[in-house]
């Protein structure tokens, strides 16, 4: 059970959050000027690659902040953690 | 009958006799014992039966690694399956039975599958059974092969879980767990150590060093209750640990209760413990693994420091004339230590050529033979040794005209000493063959752990001290800790061992005889090579095809053998077949420490209603409606819930009724941008409504699915409420502010889930606004001044409420909403006051049924996961609006702008007498093939028009308004009509009322 420092409450077991899937997708935008390619890609293309993956969670059974992760698949180790509106932060691709 | 108590010696209280029985006999033992060590004391030979070939076995083992001395302990619902009895404390009045034997271990009709094991190899089950089909024949096999038995009764006890959080974990209580424990302790640390054995102490406790063994005990003594007695420490013992998950998070079942009480108010029977550390130590020990020779599964045949555990821990004997097979120095030990306890060691087989190490030549000198360069071969008796027969060896052959038969009753087997690598594999660290003990050892770490001790490869008492001491230091430096160097207070003596040699097989005397692998699922060697012959080279496809190492003991004594063997096979080192997976559990974990608290009422607790006090007393039926205790129907005395629902349905429309409906999800969206938010959020347009007016809304996904609706009302300009079905509140809140949070940062708005702050009720009917003229205040309730739709402020009985003119029912309706603690009060003046009226409380059945007689959707019934607004009636609203909003895009895909969808419709069986089944096809046969042209959502007699109506989704359906159609169902045909799905004062003229 991986280990998740919420910005708001600290450390907590990682059954208190809910993973909200790939993080920093912009949703395409206006609606009548969205191609269905782009909007295909909004909905079903996420990315799935080993290694540092860029995700959004929810401390659901805490504060109910969402807020970034940057988490390893591989190693599961947690390399980053910011605020929602944050950017995506320059990490090392190991 | 060859096992027998010793004059003296052990760790247990010979004043202190303890009985209990197995398989029906009584037996005695001492306060310290374990079933097993018991047992052999008592003389028992055959403790179990194999598997497959049920063959006679007996203890092989005196830890969690035994597999075959399976047990069931206890009666009733405490009966426990699968339990080794070498890990079962002797308490009195246990009663063990063996698990697979029938009708008893001593004789077992299954016996005769060893006859035919030649007929019954590896694979046999899947080549066999495939025809006609493998179903015919899984029962008897299973029953064939079970494992235990599962109690009937349900378990009298209760299980309770437990979070722990420390600077440091030691799994492991033996000389390198108790070392690192003391310097971690005495340095300030916040320590938790934990062994699965009823006491600290691990090999300390039986082994044998060049140092009196009794200042080893001493010493585990010693450190145990200086470990006790420190604040910063917890001592775990009869703790398991048996996983190991990402973040150095572990699981241990801990032993709580003596079952002796058996009474569960003497505490919870067992403890999950869920232990976070910021550092953890594996001190986890090593196993020692048997060698592979013919026949090696008969009783007698025992690992040589099991025999050795048993003599100086229990004072039991094994037996009274052995023979050693071992391929290292370290059994050498075990030997001298058990002639000492007075067993007479008849010869020590060694397949070195040549013995060189201080511990041959003290055994040497002590006068026991040793014929090195020799293998045993064969070894006679069944229920118990009674022979070994040895041969030279010639390379990888034996010499079979040199044959020497050594009577004797214990064979000592010693293979080598295993590092318990479980833990650390499970914890992601990459494992490595060493080559000089010859199994594999921990390589690198992914988790901030470090092991030590024997299951790092030290197997020498020393060296687990100087590890213990060195890791604690490590884990200091790394949290920042100044360390503390105590003193221990031991330091015993002991020479290095000599490597062991890689040795894993000896040669079969005869054709036929076979050597087991894996003794718990009956797996030998010829079943591995087999495997390789077809092919199943690969170590996980070698596992699932044999089954080695899939018993409950999880292959702790035979993984290592089958892969050398299947190396050998392959022509290549062990080393490149590598292992299976390691998966938790390191030991089976029982349902109950799992399940712990959530059992019975507190497995799903539902909610409960604001007026549960009167529901419960005024005779509502409660069903489990998403989550909530809700009334169904108020069914009187000898009612029928049918019935039931129909007067309630009948009184409503006639007079007026009352529904509990306080889980109506109530959303509050406050803030300057509150409309413009819930613009994006609904399909319809809501910053356009007036304060003090409600509108119906329909919520979809980005996929433009439809997934909840509901009225929102604008209290003022900007503080909208909005009302989501029962059971979507949560997920429509949580919806909301994954929204705000990530995707609209910039809009000023709340959201806040008053669900449950609210006690909701609907008063619905003709007389529903008489009823609450009389007990509201502060509000115009007369149609004009308060029409369809609209909301208000104002008491009720003296209470604050919010007033909505809405319904689901079709009837004038006021949906009334009070603080929850008022709404037992409000609910019983509502009642004694509606007297006069003949009001009547309906349920969800009622409620239901009067939204399908209005033809008013309900999502999830009317609606599934493809419906979008557009099927449901509501293409016109989303092709005026001018703004974007969750799923718009999706709305106008070609597919979502089809002509023929499934348009939401009434049908009406033309026999105005049935009632068409929910679920049933509308029949489309253009091209006379019978095809589904959609289905029938909800269907129900209607009490008001006296016949049957149906909702359903039909393709095409708005466009075919009077068309007959055929409905399908099982079978069954009927004819139908397509109709409006109003089938209820479709002029409206009721609401309006």
């Amino acid at each position: 059970m991986l280990l998740i420092n919420c910005p708001f409450c600290g450390p907590r077991d990682e059954n208190e959050f809910l993973c909200g899937g790939e993080g920093h997708i912009m949703r395409p935008e206006p609606y009548d000027k969205v191609s269905a390619k782009e909007w295909a890609s909004y909905l079903y293309y996420q990315d799935n690659h080993k290694g540092v993956v860029f995700e959004r969670w929810r401390h659901a059974y805490g504060c109910g902040l969402w807020f970034n992760i940057a988490r390893n698949t591989v190693t599961h180790e947690i390399e980053a953690i910011y605020e929602i509106t944050d950017p995506k932060p320059d990490l090392e691709r190991r | 009958m060859s096992g027998y108590r010793l004059k003296s010696g052990g760790l247990i209280n010979r004043k202190r006799p303890i009985s209990f029985t197995f398989n029906g006999a009584t037996h005695t033992g001492f306060e310290g014992d374990t079933l097993a060590s018991a047992l052999i004391a008592a003389g028992v030979d055959v403790v179990g039966r194999s598997f497959k070939y049920h063959r006679p076995r007996g203890f092989m083992a005196a830890g969690v690694e035994e597999p075959n001395g399976i047990v069931q302990v206890g009666a009733d619902g405490r009966s426990t399956p699968n339990l080794k009895a070498t890990t079962v404390p002797l308490y009195d009045g246990l009663e063990a039975v063996s698990v697979n034997a029938w009708p008893n271990v001593d004789f077992d009709i299954g016996a005769v599958n060893d006859f035919m094991k030649r007929f019954i190899p590896a694979g046999f089950y899947y080549k066999t059974f495939m025809w006609p089909r493998w179903e015919a024949f899984e029962p008897v096999i299973r029953r064939a092969a079970g494992l235990g038995r599962a109690p009937r009764e349900a378990d009298d006890d209760y299980y309770e879980k437990r979070h722990l959080h420390c600077d440091i974990f030691i799994v492991g209580g033996g000389p390198a767990g108790l070392a690192a424990a003391l310097t971690a302790a005495e340095s300030g640390l916040d320590v938790a150590i934990a062994d699965d054995g009823d006491r600290l102490g691990g090999s300390l406790l039986w082994g044998k060093t060049q140092t009196d063994e009794n200042d080893a005990r001493a010493f585990a003594e010693g450190a145990a209750h200086r470990l006790e007695a420190m604040e910063n420490v917890t001592v775990l013992t009869s703790a398991s640990v048996f996983g190991y998950y990402d973040h150095n998070y572990l699981a241990a079942r801990q032993l709580v209760k003596s079952p002796a009480s058996r009474s569960s108010a003497a505490g919870p029977a067992e403890r999950l413990l869920k232990i976070r550390a910021d550092k953890v130590l594996l001190a986890t020990g090593a196993i020692e693994r048997p060698i592979v020779f013919a026949n090696n599964d008969r009783p007698g045949v025992m690992l040589a420091a099991a025999a050795q555990e048993y003599a100086m821990r229990y004072g039991v004997a094994a037996g009274r004339r052995a023979v050693l097979f071992a391929n290292n120095d370290h059994a050498y030990k075990s030997a001298l230590a058990l002639r000492e306890a007075g067993l007479e060691i008849a010869l020590i087989v060694d397949p070195r050529p040549s013995l060189e190490g201080p511990w041959p030549t003290c055994a040497q000198k002590a006068g026991v033979p040793v014929q090195s360069g020799s293998a045993i071969v064969d070894i006679a008796g069944e229920k118990r040794v009674a022979r070994a027969s040895v041969a030279r060896l010639k390379g990888e052959e034996a010499d079979f005209g040199d044959l020497r038969h050594v009577d004797c009753d214990l064979v000592l087997n010693s293979g080598g000493w295993s590092p318990r690598v479980q833990l650390f594999a499970q914890s992601g660290g990459k494992l490595q063959y060493d080559e000089t003990f010859h199994a594999f050892r921990p390589k690198t770490s992914v988790q901030d752990e470090i092991s030590i001790g024997g299951c790092a490869g030290a197997f020498q008492v020393f060296k687990c001290l100087e590890q213990g001491v060195a890791a604690a230091r490590t884990a200091c430096e790394g949290l920042g800790r100044p360390v503390a160097a105590p003193a221990l207070g031991f330091a015993p003596d002991d020479v290095e061992h000599h490597a062991q040699a890689a040795y894993f097989r000896a040669p079969v005397l005869k054709s036929g005889r076979k050597a087991w692998v894996d003794f718990q699922n009956d797996v030998t060697a010829s079943d591995v090579e087999l495997a390789a012959r077809e092919n199943y080279v690969s170590v996980e496809h070698l596992k699932r095809y044999t089954t080695l190492g899939m018993a409950s003991d999880q292959g702790k004594t035979s993984n290592l053998n089958g892969f050398s063997i299947m190396a050998r096979q392959r022509g290549v080192e062990v080393r490149q077949v590598g292992t299976t997976k390691f998966r938790p559990p390191y030991e089976p974990v029982t349902f109950g420490a799992v399940a712990g608290r959530r059992v019975d009422a507190f497995y799903h607790p539902l909610r409960r209603l604001p007026t549960d006090k009167w529901q419960r007393e005024n005779g509502a039926h409660f069903d489990d409606w998403g989550g909530w205790a809700r009334p169904t129907c108020y069914p009187r005395i000898d009612e029928r819930h049918k019935d039931a629902i129909y007067r309630e349905v009948r009184a409503t429309r006639s007079s007026v009724g009352i529904f509990e409906g306080s889980p109506l999800g109530k959303i509050e969206v406050t803030g300057a941008d509150a409309g413009v938010f819930l613009d994006r959020i609904f399909v319809n347009t809501a910053s356009t409504l007036k304060p003090g007016k409600a509108r119906y809304g329909v919520m979809a996904n980005e996929h433009g699915v439809v997934f909840d609706d509901g009225v929102f009302v604008r209290l003022s300009e900007d503080l909208f409420l909005c009302s989501t079905t029962s059971g979507g509140a949560d997920h429509m809140y949580a919806w909301m502010e994954e929204w705000l949070q990530c995707e609209w940062t910039d809009l000023d708005v709340y959201v806040s889930n008053a669900t449950t702050a609210w006690a909701t009720f609907a008063v619905a009917g003709p007389r529903s606004r008489d009823l609450l003229s009389r007990l509201c205040a502060g509000v115009d309730l007369s149609r004009d001044a308060f029409a369809h739709m609209s909301c208000a402020t104002g008491e009720i009985a003296g209470v604050r409420a919010r007033i909505y003119r809405v319904s689901f029912t079709g009837e004038l309706s006021y949906e009334i909403n009070v603080p929850a603690h008022y709404g037992e009060y409000v609910w019983r003046t509502l009642m004694e006051a509606g007297a006069e009226y003949g009001i009547a409380p309906y349920g969800l059945e009622a409620n239901l049924l009067m939204r399908a007689e209005k033809g008013y959707i309900h999502v999830g019934a009317e609606t599934d996961g493809i419906t979008v607004p557009q099927d449901i009636g509501y293409g016109g609203p989303v092709k005026k609006k001018k703004s974007d909003f969750i799923g718009r895009r999706s709305m106008l895909r070609s597919d979502a702008q089809r002509e023929d969808r499934l348009h939401y419709v009434g049908i009406k069986a033309l026999d105005p007498t049935r009632v068409l089944p929910t679920g049933a096809h509308v029949l489309d046969a253009p091209d006379g093939e019978r095809n589904s042209g959609g289905y029938v959502t909800s269907s129900y007699w209607s009490p008001t028009l006296e016949h049957g109506i149906a909702l359903g989704r039909v393709r095409e359906g708005r466009a075919r308004m009077g068309e007959r159609v055929k409905i399908y169902d099982n079978g069954e045909i009927f004819d139908a009509e397509i109709v409006n799905p109003v089938f209820f004062d479709p002029e409206g003229e009721r609401l309006a009322g």
